[in-house]
């Protein structure tokens, strides 16, 4: 076996990969419940993969079949239905998982320097995984597959001039159709996959070369013993790859709780108006995506006249005359009012249609910009003052009341909490240079407690 | 990237080949992309639809479809006609002005050719749902008029497909092409003289 081992190093970096990612890999050693959804990530997109290549087995991407192969699926194929719940049920698990550990970057700063690229590729990661669950929502060709397909393509119709011929060569068609539903099949099961796996590699890549966060936000490799090994740091196999696999073992006893006894959730996985077929004369009475992506569409469908005059209008000047006072040099002044000018005389100028789709983009750009939004010198939460704790609190309830009255209809009390709600997203990261800079912070430990 | 000992004829040579490789990198692209359009035969389905009308009744709706799109048939009441001039303060383009909405020969009071036959494509303007036809009055509010109404954001249309103020549609439904071949039949997706086949 040694002698294997031996052959094999000469010709491949084996043992010299496992040491510097594995076993030699020196996490601090503080982690806590947080830092499980990282592995658990990786955990769903295997599982996402390998249910996916099962069902491609029996599933067909043609308007005519596709539905009844789900069906089939479900109802003849052995284990059938247990594969597709696993994918189905799965793309929710996923984004839970995604969300709590986008959430702890946010609690403990780990977005911040210099950890910049692995917030950046993390980000990407995420708008990439938006982009196949939203594919693969349209493939069972369910009712709300149909039409939440064409509405979202329809946003890519509200952009200027380019607009209506882009929603055209998304679509290769006038309309959601066959040709739509084979590509989306396509770029579901190997163009965005694959590009997930190289994401996921570079995600992983940048962070062994920086070295992980932790809850106290405290760089180990600044203390290091005689052999130059961190003092607070211990190896990620075996200490942390079994501590993974006890979270592992609770989250699968959650997952198969719910695949086996609510695989649909009540219509929260899986909608109801997805049990018919898709019918092009027949809109379901209420289209709205799965929840994960309400907290966006909320944002998309909040913006009408009424926000931009008594909302977004007033807020752009605010933050306009804020920037001025707090910058000092002429041309970065010039440049805010510039930008400024452009963007209200747009308000005046775009219908709000274009602004919905604009801000549900701005909303997602504005998370790869947070590392140089926070000016903060601290990273863990534990050691910022009341000013973040506040904004960071105030920005996850609406975050997630964004998400409620996203699955709501659009009137009344839903759409004016839709509205507030996209107004203190916004606030929580155009207002984060303040926030942070003007934070009195707690005085950050040498090592971890 | 030291400077030092490098052949400047080279290094140009370099750059251009380098320049030559992505430009021929673009062109290869065309294909692959240009294949993502409409294909010759989802162009060429996008044929006229032909629908006799006789057994629509006044105040029903008949949705049918053409190039993939629900297309709606609603032969009007004399007091449907009648709400179309009491709702025009709260309208956005009561006049139907904006040019792309609708043929020429459909830009008048009542949006149609024949004044009871209504001809739209049952798509909201906003982002793609179809509308819920609301044709009575008082069902969604007191005032309603009668018209369609889009559960997806909200918004509202009357029985000309005209779209309402505050709402997040910006334009009045699409009046399709279509031509009347006799009092009973209409075509869709041709204009009158029969020179709009696209």
């Amino acid at each position: 076996m040694q002698k294997l081992l031996a052959w094999v190093d000469q010709r491949f970096p084996l043992t010299k990969v496992w040491e510097e990612h594995v076993s030699k890999y020196y996490a601090p050693k503080n982690f806590n419940f947080w830092y499980y959804f990282g592995s658990l990530a990786l955990l769903m997109l295997v599982i996402q993969i390998l249910s996916g290549i099962f069902l491609t087995m029996h599933y067909k991407p043609d308007t005519s079949l596709a539905f009844a192969s789900v069906e089939y699926i479900m109802r003849d194929v052995p284990w059938g239905w247990l594969i597709r719940y696993l994918h189905s049920t799965g793309a929710s698990f996923f984004f839970i998982v995604i969300y709590l550990h986008m959430f702890r970057g946010l609690m403990y700063g780990s977005y911040k320097g210099p950890r910049e690229l692995v917030w950046i590729l993390g980000m990407v990661l995420f708008v990439a995984l938006m982009a196949e669950a939203f594919m693969g929502y349209l493939l069972p060709w369910g009712n709300m597959s149909y039409w939440g397909a064409q509405v979202i393509i329809s946003l890519f119709d509200a952009l200027p001039f380019i607009g209506p011929s882009l929603a055209e060569w998304l679509r290769g068609d006038f309309v959601v159709s066959d040709a739509t539903l084979n590509r989306f099949f396509s770029l579901h099961v190997i163009a965005v996959p694959l590009l997930l796996a190289l994401l996921v590699f570079l995600h992983i890549v940048a962070l062994h070369k920086v070295g992980s966060n932790n809850p106290d936000g405290v760089e180990i490799k600044k203390k290091k013993n005689a052999d130059g090994l961190p003092l607070d740091g211990i190896p990620f196999h075996p200490y942390y790859s079994v501590k993974d696999t006890v979270g592992v073992a609770g989250f699968l006893i959650l997952f198969a709780a719910a695949i086996f006894f609510a695989p649909e959730m009540w219509g929260w996985f899986l909608e109801h108006d997805n049990f018919t077929v898709a019918n092009i004369l027949q809109t379901p009475p209420e289209i709205k995506p799965l929840w994960y992506f309400t907290p966006f569409y909320s944002i998309l469908r909040a913006t009408t006249d009424d926000l931009i005059k008594y909302g977004l209008l007033p807020f752009v000047l605010a933050l306009t005359a804020l920037t001025l006072v707090s910058v000092r040099e002429l041309k970065t002044k010039g440049i805010v009012v510039i930008i400024a000018g452009f963007v209200v005389a747009g308000f005046f100028g775009l219908e709000a249609k274009v602004w919905g789709v604009a801000l549900m983009g701005l909303s997602l750009i504005l998370f790869f910009f947070l590392p140089w939004l926070d000016r903060s010198p601290v990273k863990s939460i534990r050691y910022r003052g009341w000013k973040y704790k506040t904004a960071l609190t105030i920005f996850t309830i609406s975050f997630v009341m964004l998400g409620y009255v996203g699955t709501q209809p659009a009137e009344g009390i839903y759409k004016m909490c839709a509205q507030i709600g996209t107004l203190v997203y916004f606030a929580f990261f155009l207002l984060m240079p303040w926030i942070s800079t003007y934070d009195k912070t707690k005085p950050v430990p040498e090592r971890v407690t | 990237m030291g400077k030092k000992n490098v052949d400047p004829q080279r290094r140009m040579l370099l750059q251009l080949t380098t320049a030559v490789g992505a430009v021929g990198a673009g062109f290869a692209a065309v294909p692959f992309v240009s294949s993502m359009t409409p294909s010759a035969r989802a162009r060429a389905a996008g044929a006229p639809v032909e629908v006799d009308i006789s057994g629509i009744r006044p105040g029903e709706l008949r949705p049918v479809e053409w190039r993939g799109k629900p297309v709606w048939i609603l032969r009007r009441t004399p007091e449907m006609l009648a709400s179309l001039a009491t709702v025009q303060p709260h309208l956005v383009d009561p006049k139907s002005q904006v040019k792309e909405q609708q043929p020429d020969y459909a830009q008048n009071e009542t949006r149609s050719i024949k004044p009871e036959v209504l001809v739209v494509v049952g798509i909201c303007t906003h982002l793609g749902c179809s509308p819920k036809r609301e044709l009575e009055k008082g069902t969604i509010s007191s005032d309603w008029e009668g018209g369609f109404f889009c559960p997806c954001h909200g918004s509202k249309f009357d029985l000309a497909g005209r779209v309402y103020k505050d709402v997040p549609a910006p334009k009045n439904l699409e009046v399709p092409k279509h031509t009347y071949l006799s009092d009973s039949r209409i075509l869709i997706g041709v204009d009158p003289k029969g020179k709009g086949a696209a």
